[in-house]
């Protein structure tokens, strides 16, 4: 059994108007061709949650150009102006959060919970809206986890049954995403015979990926 | 001296041997390159790594190693990358010692503004929330003033960052620390009169009877 489909049978499942977490920050273990392919078939509409939407013409910063995306939830968007003119000319609807806050309500998602109680942002600009929940004396928001109808993750290696593993900087959202997204499709820099990833090297389990992209040329990217 | 890297400096000296640091953008990058010797501290980049360094030398990136910045670094023998949820744990759960950042605004109560100037600057607040809240000690290193333009305000009049104080303030022209009674100046930079730095600060400043020069890493 292997999970390998072609690029374009994976962007065939998504629908405009999804709702999307991509992998990656600042461009760095995005699923690049998946976003590629996004733009080549013309998805509109989406709802976006990542740390950032990397740069013009970069990581997510493609679908930005593109103007595929109505709604965002990120950190940081100082590193693509296209995102703040687009925000501020109320195209696109941005919601920003701390970038640990948005980790954790991801991470909520996946792992069932119903929030997670953060220190950060108590008294800011952040807190306005949130509950605020008081423990023992200090007083915390509550994050609510974020849901997506499928996670978009970039690993270094998969094998065919789809077990990941990741390299260096580019892991960050992946493996949380991949908890949280309803439908899971990664792309891999090199997918490998079953078993070349020893059990405790694999950090995202083949069971939670529903679908891997096929080896493209080159690299992979 | 240039006026950064006298402040990159001067934060050199805080940072002690085993200390886990993370270094904002910018002006606290420059930090790494004048620790003293001997000194021999971890750097955490927030995107998922611990044992950062500047990139050995061009030519040798790689496209999986960046710090948060998006910039090409290098990994110390002995480092190790995790994801965001842990990178962020590490910096709530106040396992991180020092973080340096840059900031806009620092008030009397030791409050930082340093993420959003609504209206002209949205980029958000990435990781600054965190680590301002999280971290053991929080340093400033920035400009004293802006265009002439004091930044060290009776009260933030931009968004705070954190409602927690930050430890210590460094610029150009001194050194002051946030404490409960108000803002200590604990430093001179070298040829920098009282005078000057009083002119130059909006917030009240309590002003020991000796204050001595400002020390800078070699």
């Amino acid at each position: 059994m292997h999970k390998a489909i072609t690029l374009s049978d994976a962007i065939e499942m998504i629908p405009d108007g999804s709702s999307l977490m991509i992998g990656g920050f600042m461009g760095i273990g995005s699923p690049h061709r998946l976003i590629g392919e996004l733009v080549r078939q013309g998805r509109k509409n989406l709802t976006i949650i990542a740390n950032d939407t990397g740069r013009r013409g970069f990581g997510i910063g493609c679908l930005i150009d593109a103007k595929a995306v109505t709604r965002l939830v990120a950190s940081h968007i100082g590193t693509n102006p296209e995102t703040q003119r687009q925000m501020i000319a109320g195209e696109m609807e941005v919601e920003l959060c701390p970038q640990g806050t948005l980790a954790e309500r991801i991470r909520a998602a996946g792992y069932g919970l119903g929030g997670v109680l953060t220190p950060t942002g108590v008294g800011t600009t952040v807190a306005e809206g949130a509950r605020e929940i008081v423990i023992e004396g200090k007083t915390f928001l509550l994050a609510l986890p974020i849901h997506a109808d499928f996670a978009l993750i970039a690993a270094h290696r998969a094998d065919y049954h789809g077990n990941l593993d990741y390299m260096l900087t580019a892991r960050n959202f992946n493996p949380i995403m991949a908890m949280a997204g309803a439908t899971v499709i990664a792309e891999a820099a090199e997918i490998v015979p079953v078993g070349m990833i020893p059990p405790d090297e694999v950090i995202t389990p083949a069971a939670l990926v529903d679908h891997l992209v096929a080896r493209g040329k080159g690299n992979g990217r | 001296m240039d006026a950064k890297e006298l402040i990159a400096r001067r934060i050199a000296l805080e940072l002690k041997s085993g200390n886990l640091v993370n270094l904002g953008i910018g002006l606290p990058t420059m930090i790494a390159h004048f620790l003293p010797p001997g000194v021999e501290v971890f750097f955490q980049a927030e995107n998922g790594l611990i044992g950062m360094e500047p990139l050995p030398e061009p030519g040798m990136e790689d496209e999986y190693l960046t710090d948060a910045g998006g910039s090409f670094i290098g990994a110390i023998p002995g480092a190790c990358s995790f994801d965001s949820c842990f990178s962020f744990g590490l910096i709530r759960g106040g396992h991180l010692d020092v973080t340096v950042l840059g900031g806009l605004q620092v008030d009397e109560q030791g409050l930082l503004a340093n993420w959003t100037i609504p209206g002209k600057m949205v980029p958000g607040m990435g990781g600054a929330m965190d680590l301002v809240t999280g971290t053991k000690r929080v340093i400033i290193a920035m400009i004293h003033t802006d265009k002439g333009q004091p930044k060290i305000l009776k009260k933030c009049t931009l968004p705070l960052t954190s409602i927690r104080p930050v430890s210590l303030v460094v610029t150009e022209l001194a050194v002051i620390e946030p404490t409960a009674e108000g803002l200590v100046l604990k430093e001179l930079a070298p040829g920098v009169s009282i005078e000057k730095v009083v002119a130059a600060t909006e917030a009240a400043l309590i002003i020991p009877t000796h204050v001595p020069r400002m020390q800078v890493a070699a």
